[in-house]
């Protein structure tokens, strides 16, 4: 896929990840945040149809749950942030602007390590702000002859808008943050940012340059699709088409999707209907209370803790939920070495070989379940063979070890 | 007591008699009902209820139901406003009668939910009789913007009614009610007010819920008061302020009680220890002379009751037209985006989505609104982004910034409502110099979120002209007060 000078040059990109924040309710409204089956408008009150005088009203949950995702990711949160109106006139925008903050937002000055240098010192990626905003409304073309489709059941549902800088150089780098950022928000329940189902979506900005410049062309947009796969593929391709474009000579003008200019961009509007958010020093520190503290290196927290190291620490500490996951399963369990053969083993298994997109946080056995099953193992109660039938089942049904094992007459609950 | 002598009582005291079973609800919607016929010509109304048993009906519903009106809730049972016939602009949701905001874009469109004022008139006891014309959004100098045609002005024929709310203000003067509602975003209440010989209060920003006004500038936007007397519209804020949940702006601030006491002060002197400021920027050569004369013997008048008058400058007034008018345009060509034909309202026909939305939007609007939304879009996003809009905003702060330097010195400022009588029909159609500068006095105070209220001061060249009162932010009890003293001194000829 590579063009055949792609080696001369390098790849730099930003992040927008729009991560949707896990609320009962809507941000600005009272309607259910209901991302299933239900009729569409289920969910679709004055506020979200824009009807003429119907006021937003800031959800305190989306502000608590962003701040925490905000704290996550190493950022300032400021004491006084504001809203405002980001205008286009689509039907997806009801009100014909998204109501988002622009200028002063909720939470700035982040920090994500995304891994290691050569020297073993922190690879991180800055994260420039994180803002506050809604979700849009979905439009659906050719379900009915003559007419378009609205769906408002996800319009006005909380999002997190985090920005990075332009310092990822590679696509492995892109996924790696992108891994990290939704292992962070997640820690903090603040969303289940899953790419496939739109809970989080990533937009990338992808210029290159020559190895060994410092300048900054303009960046072309990357839409991230529904997976860490079809991001990476879309960064190669995208770094591909601009290498190509370089080693002509030419420079890469920017395709947008919409068609429309970047020239100008989205007229602003600090929002009247929204009083600025003023958050105390005192209810940011209590929100810090939510946010699990990182280890400065993870490989090092990893052999210093639980003694492991070879190829078992590389595969743990190169998949940081999965790391999380493990460590979560051998403080309880207590036996580092059986949890990581059971880890790297039937857990990965049952995970399946999704490359870029595994996600331990998909796995329907809980941590402490697991340990109660490799405990049941160590004392005898459960042989390998039945706890692995166990596991296949609590995997499907996230159901605990002990009732599985009575249910389906395992081991010795089977015997008695 | 016939119908039409209803009508000659203030609010408070038709809703007594109504508590009281002296006088029965419909009787007195009905007289409502008959007025509102006879002054079919001022084209004051949009849409009027067919009959008392239909108002009453609209009035003691609740949530689409009818309410249960033994338990007090809602209805002409109990409530300081039971039974009291009230009109609110074509721009406040209500239930029952079509909310247009006198835009064809919104051409028989019904709310499916009531704006907050509306709801709680209604849990007060009162009756909306009908919806009253106003300026398509709440733009324009003398109601002569809107679908329904131009409301005219019962006090002073050949002339506007004065500002945007018109037709609220137009079925105060003529009797149809004591009691109405408009947006005041730069003045309309108050400057109808005037140019009809009624009333007006703006409270303070915050003050009562925006929630279901269909306005223009949400910065300015705010729900206020018409009554034919201080006590009507004293009466009515009381009603309809306080916190809303349903509006992020409103204030947290409990309203104070209001009404004026009635009865004279027994040294004659009712403003004494208040100061009351002159800003020389409001006597300035473009006010019409004798309503100068007018406005400094009102001075004269609050002297005689016990106030103490001060000179004084709000240096950055000659900043506060230019700057309204930016930041209106601006947050009209915002929350008018919501106007596409796609959800609700009037919509034409045309190919496409876009096509649709281009075609509903300029057939549906009408020019004034064309004109700001334009004006407002470039200045939101012409070459330096947003930086007018900025610079608006900056004269905002400072015009706020003089008013609460003035307020350290005196309690409350009176100035003029407006540079002259209402503008004669057809000076209001488009934005003329001397439409423009109708919103000279009244602006000011909308930028800075003050209240202000208008007090009528008798006519010159045979038209109405107001006398507006300012206070402090929340200051309404004191600001009403002084106005109930005000009217009083100034007598009942001062009315028109």
């Amino acid at each position: 896929m590579s063009a055949p000078n792609a080696s001369r040059y390098e790849m730099v990109v930003s992040v927008d990840a729009a991560v949707r924040l896990r609320t009962a309710t809507k941000a600005y409204c009272n309607c259910a945040v209901a991302p299933g089956d239900d009729e569409p408008n289920a969910h679709a009150c004055p506020v979200c149809l824009a009807l003429p005088g119907a006021l937003p009203v800031l959800n305190e949950r989306a502000v608590e749950l962003g701040v925490r995702a905000a704290l996550a990711l190493g950022c300032a949160v400021a004491p006084v942030s504001e809203f405002a109106r980001r205008h286009r006139f689509t039907a997806e925008s009801p009100a014909g602007y998204e109501l988002t903050q622009h200028e002063r937002p909720l939470a700035a000055k982040g920090n994500v390590q995304i891994g290691e240098t050569r020297e073993g010192g922190p690879l991180t990626v800055r994260v420039t702000r994180v803002r506050l905003g809604e979700e849009g409304g979905r439009v659906t073309h050719g379900r009915f002859p003559r007419a378009s489709a609205l769906d408002l059941n996800l319009a006005g549902a909380p999002v997190l808008h985090v920005s990075t800088a332009p310092e990822m150089y590679s696509s492995a780098e892109v996924v790696a943050f992108v891994r990290e950022l939704r292992r962070l928000v997640r820690g903090v329940a603040a969303s289940d940012a899953r790419l496939q189902d739109g809970s989080l979506r990533v937009r990338a900005a992808l210029s290159v340059r020559r190895l060994g410049d410092t300048g900054l062309a303009a960046p072309c947009d990357v839409d991230g699709g529904r997976s860490l796969t079809e991001l990476r593929a879309a960064l190669e391709r995208e770094f591909a088409r601009q290498s190509e474009l370089a080693g002509r000579g030419g420079s890469a003008a920017n395709p947008r999707a919409d068609g429309r200019a970047a020239a100008g961009g989205p007229a602003y509007l600090p929002e009247p209907d929204l009083p600025p958010l003023v958050l105390t020093a005192e209810w940011i520190a209590e929100q810090r209370r939510y946010v699990p503290a990182q280890p400065a290196s993870r490989r090092v927290q990893l052999a210093r803790e639980f003694g492991i190291g070879g190829g078992v620490l590389d595969a743990l500490a190169g998949d940081p939920e999965l790391a999380d996951y493990y460590a979560s399963v051998a403080r309880v369990h207590g036996d580092p070495n059986a949890t990581a053969d059971w880890v790297l083993g039937p857990v990965l298994a049952a995970l399946g070989d999704d490359g870029d997109d595994l996600d331990a946080y998909a796995l329907r056995v809980r941590p402490a379940d697991l340990a109660a099953l490799l405990d049941m193992v160590r004392d005898g109660a459960l042989g390998e063979d039945d706890a692995r039938r166990a596991f296949a089942i609590m995997a499907r049904t996230g159901e605990p070890p002990a009732r599985v094992a009575k249910r389906e007459k395992l081991g010795t609950a089977g015997d008695a | 007591m016939t119908g039409g002598d209803l009508l000659e009582l203030g609010a408070s005291a038709l809703a007594g008699m109504v508590r009281a079973g002296r006088v029965r609800a419909d009787t007195a919607v009905q007289a409502s009902l008959d007025a509102a016929r006879d002054a079919g010509a001022l084209n004051a109304f949009t849409a009027v209820h067919s009959s008392p048993r239909a108002a009453l009906a609209a009035a003691t519903r609740i949530g689409g139901r009818a309410a249960d009106t033994r338990k007090g809730a809602r209805g002409p049972g109990g409530g300081a406003l039971a039974g009291v016939p009230v009109a609110v602009g074509d721009d406040l949701a209500d239930l029952a009668l079509p909310t247009t905001a006198g835009s064809r874009i919104l051409a028989g469109y019904v709310s499916p939910y009531e704006a907050t004022a509306v709801a709680r008139l209604l849990d007060a006891g009162a009756v909306i009789v009908g919806k009253t014309n106003v300026d398509e959004f709440g733009m324009g100098w003398g109601t002569e913007h809107s679908a329904y045609g131009p409301t005219r002005n019962p006090a002073a024929p050949g002339r506007t009614p004065g500002g945007a709310a018109g037709g609220a203000a137009a079925a105060v003067a003529a009797g149809v009610v004591r009691v109405a509602f408009g947006n005041d975003a730069g003045g309309a209440v108050r400057q109808a007010a005037a140019g009809c010989g009624v009333v007006g209060v703006r409270p303070t920003y915050g003050r009562v819920s925006r929630s279901g006004l269909a306005g223009h500038a949400p910065s300015l936007d705010q729900v206020g008061a018409f009554g034919r007397t201080v006590d009507d519209a004293a009466a009515a804020l009381e009603a309809v302020g306080g916190r809303d949940p349903r509006d992020a702006t409103s204030a947290d601030i409990a309203v104070p009680a209001l009404r004026p006491p009635a009865g004279p002060v027994e040294d004659g002197r009712p403003l004494k220890g208040l100061r009351v400021g002159r800003p020389r920027e409001y006597f300035d050569d473009g006010v019409d002379p004798e309503l100068r004369a007018r406005v400094d013997s009102a001075l004269a008048l609050v002297r005689d009751l016990g106030a103490e008058v001060k000179e004084l400058s709000l240096p950055s007034t000659r900043l506060a037209l230019a700057a309204y008018h930016a930041v209106a345009a601006a947050e009209a060509a915002s929350s008018l985006a919501r106007y596409d034909g796609v959800r609700f309202g009037w919509r034409a026909a045309a190919d496409d989505g876009d096509a649709v939305t281009a075609a509903t939007r300029t057939a549906g609007f009408g020019a004034e609104v064309v004109r700001r939304v334009v004006l407002g879009t470039h200045l939101l996003s012409d070459a330096d982004g947003d930086a007018h809009y900025r610079r608006a905003q900056d004269a905002r702060a400072r015009v706020a910034h003089d008013f609460a330097d003035a307020f350290e010195d005196v309690d409350l400022l009176l100035t003029p409502t407006t540079p002259g009588p209402a503008l004669p029909v057809g000076a209001a159609a488009g934005p003329s110099p001397a439409a423009l500068r109708h919103d000279a006095f009244t602006a000011p105070a909308s930028l800075a979120g003050l209240p202000a209220a208008s007090v009528p001061a008798g006519r010159v060249a045979g038209s109405p002209v107001g006398v507006q009162l300012v206070a402090r932010h929340f200051g309404e009890a004191v600001l009403l007060r002084a106005a109930a003293a005000l009217e009083r001194a100034l007598g009942p000829e001062a009315h028109a």
